[in-house]
């Protein structure tokens, strides 16, 4: 007989308290993993999701030059000293330090046609990268499959009188539309997307490039090193992070984080107040028992510890409880909250976490009623003496 | 020569107007090996009286020495080792905690102490043997009779065997046959050596004690004062 074996017989006795208070922590603890849990992969889904959603680094020819704009209308400007990125240093972005952060590089080389007396712009790009990287265009038609195939922006269909089967002349070269974007309500609209390497010979431009968008999967990973090391290896190239998007991110994942612990902390705290009410509840029950505990010569420590190997153990069942009910919510909540399943795997730091949490608070919980016990005075606590 | 003494004790409840001395000045020697009934009405102090002699309610005047050692001059965990030590209690009601069986709730006096598992159960079954009881020791203490409670609840104050034993009422939830074993019991363990002081209502259970004080408004009625001091 020890004083373990009076707290884990107590327990056995009081089925129905253990219980209730193995639920009131267990709803705590369930909430905070389920909570942190289900930010934490709704973060990643979404860093993914907006890694995914386009490019976040862009590499333009360095230039020494003086842009004119102003209120977001291009007034002109003047460029000297232009140094025009080669198709060759491409390779080189991908002998970067963070080389695996690296999705994807799309590069672009662009020229000016005329035809019916109108004037449009045309990117050469690599269809397969561009299509990935732009996952917002919906196509009216198909994809470019030969050479000669080309899509065109909204407005450039509609100022040609273009659709998907036409064919026009460019800088007098025959190009059959196979697909017409929808409005996408950017400067895409107005453009004609072909092949890099035949926009290269159309226009004069073999083996040089116009601009590089680059796409980098970055979460926790510091874009501004990505940037730099691109910069190191393409020195003749100037390279610059999309900071509205990384910041627009970083903003977006902070206020999810804000809020699930300030909700965890909350339902936590109820799980506490349950945990102090029936405990407290359970020592004035058990008075004239601590009474004989304390007559027959326990001291104030051994009746604490009994009360607080009680709360222990409650506190520990809640915890491994909580943490299997929490993973549980959080697969339940995350088929509500997202259209995929995300990449879902358990953590094992967050369930020694989460029953190392609920031992601190269950025990913290426990504190006061323990010392009320240990106080009591033997003689009222009995009072048949 | 005086085992326990109580010396000018007092014990007051209440502040003010409201204040009711439960014992007034009672003098009180009591000699080793001795057994002494304490008799009194219902309210009369005798309780109050045993649980100050038993170390649980500090007198609000006046002093108690066992062994002349002041015993509510000890801090309070000193004192819970000392009536660990020094004494047992056989509670009115039994007091046996419900969730612990025969034997479990035996040791439980042993719980904190440094004895190895198998001394503190060959401890529980020796005094279960003395009382009688040591085929029930898996029971729970709600499959047995009252008088086999009580019995129980005498192995327990006896298992760390103290010389002292401090009994309220201990048959006074039995019937006349349970009542005779218990008192008999008491007294073979009072002829072993231990000195007991027990509470009691009944004069005929009184008479089992070699000495009989009687306790009215807080007070020895003069005459068992005299004869208890003797």
């Amino acid at each position: 007989m020890k004083l373990h074996d009076i707290a884990v017989n107590n327990l056995r006795r009081r089925k129905g308290k253990v219980f209730f208070l193995v639920m009131g922590l267990l709803v705590g603890v369930a909430a905070v993993v389920a909570l942190l849990t289900t930010t934490s992969i709704l973060e990643a889904d979404i860093a993914h999701k907006m890694d995914e959603f386009g490019a976040n680094i862009l590499i333009t020819p360095r230039s020494e030059g003086l842009s004119l704009t102003y209120g977001g209308l291009s007034l002109g400007g003047l460029s000297f000293d232009v140094k025009e990125i080669s198709e060759t240093d491409l390779a080189k972005i991908k002998t970067i330090e963070n080389a695996a952060n690296i999705r994807l590089v799309s590069p672009k080389v662009f020229g000016v046609f005329e035809n019916q007396g109108n004037k449009a712009l045309v990117v050469g790009v690599d269809f397969a990268s561009e299509l990935s990287l732009k996952k917002w265009w919906k196509i009216n038609g198909d994809e470019p499959s030969a050479e000669q195939d080309i899509i065109v922006g909204s407005e450039a269909a509609e100022r040609f009188q273009l659709k998907p089967g036409s064919f026009i002349d460019i800088k007098g070269e025959k190009f059959k539309v196979t697909g017409v974007l929808e409005t996408t309500g950017s400067q895409d609209d107005g453009l004609v997307f072909m092949y890099m390497p035949v926009t290269q010979k159309l226009f004069g431009k073999e083996g040089k490039v116009g601009m590089v968008e680059v796409a980098a999967l970055c979460k926790n990973c510091p874009i501004s090193e990505i940037v730099t090391q691109i910069a190191e290896k393409i020195p003749s190239a100037k390279v610059t992070a999309v900071q509205q998007v990384v910041e627009g991110r970083m903003d977006t994942l902070h206020s999810f984080r804000k809020f699930s612990l300030g909700i965890s902390g909350l339902v936590l705290f109820v799980g506490s107040m349950v945990v102090f009410v029936t405990m407290m509840g359970s020592v004035t029950e058990r008075t004239r028992e601590i009474g004989i505990f304390s007559a027959i010569g326990f001291r104030r420590s051994h009746i604490m510890k009994i009360i607080l190997l009680e709360a222990f153990v409650v506190s520990l069942m809640a915890g491994v409880a909580g943490y299997l009910a929490g993973i549980g919510v959080t697969r339940l909540l995350l088929s509500f909250l997202s259209e995929h399943m995300p990449h879902f795997s358990l953590d094992p730091l967050v369930a020694v976490g989460a029953v190392f949490l609920a031992v601190v608070v269950g025990l913290l919980a426990s504190l006061y009623p323990a010392m009320a016990a240990s106080k009591m005075d033997p003689s009222e606590a009995l009072r048949t003496l | 020569m005086s085992y326990i003494t109580a010396n000018k004790v007092v014990k007051e409840f209440g502040n003010g107007d409201a204040r009711v001395a439960a014992v007034q000045g009672i003098d009180l020697s009591i000699e080793q090996a001795g057994f002494i009934s304490i008799m009194g009405e219902s309210g009369a102090g005798k309780s109050t009286l045993l649980s100050m002699l038993g170390g649980l309610l500090s007198p609000s005047r006046g002093e108690i020495l066992i062994e002349d050692i002041n015993i509510y001059s000890l801090k309070r965990d000193k004192l819970a080792d000392f009536r660990r030590e020094f004494m047992g209690f056989i509670f009115q009601s039994f007091q046996l905690v419900p969730y612990l069986n025969v034997v479990e709730n035996v040791q439980l006096p042993l719980a904190v102490t440094h004895h190895s598992q198998a001394n503190k159960k060959a401890l529980a079954m020796s005094a279960l043997e003395r009382v009688g009881l040591q085929d029930k020791g898996h029971r729970l203490p709600n499959q047995l009779s009252g008088g086999e409670q009580e019995r129980v609840a005498i192995a327990r104050a006896v298992v760390n065997e103290p010389p002292i034993l401090f009994a309220d009422e201990p048959t006074g939830n039995l019937d006349s046959r349970n009542s005779a074993d218990v008192m008999n019991l008491l007294k073979r363990l009072n002829a072993d050596g231990q000195t007991i002081v027990m509470v009691t209502h009944s004069r005929h259970n009184a008479e089992y004690g070699d000495r009989i004080i009687e306790v009215a408004d807080g007070r020895l009625k003069e005459a068992q004062a005299i004869r208890a001091v003797v």
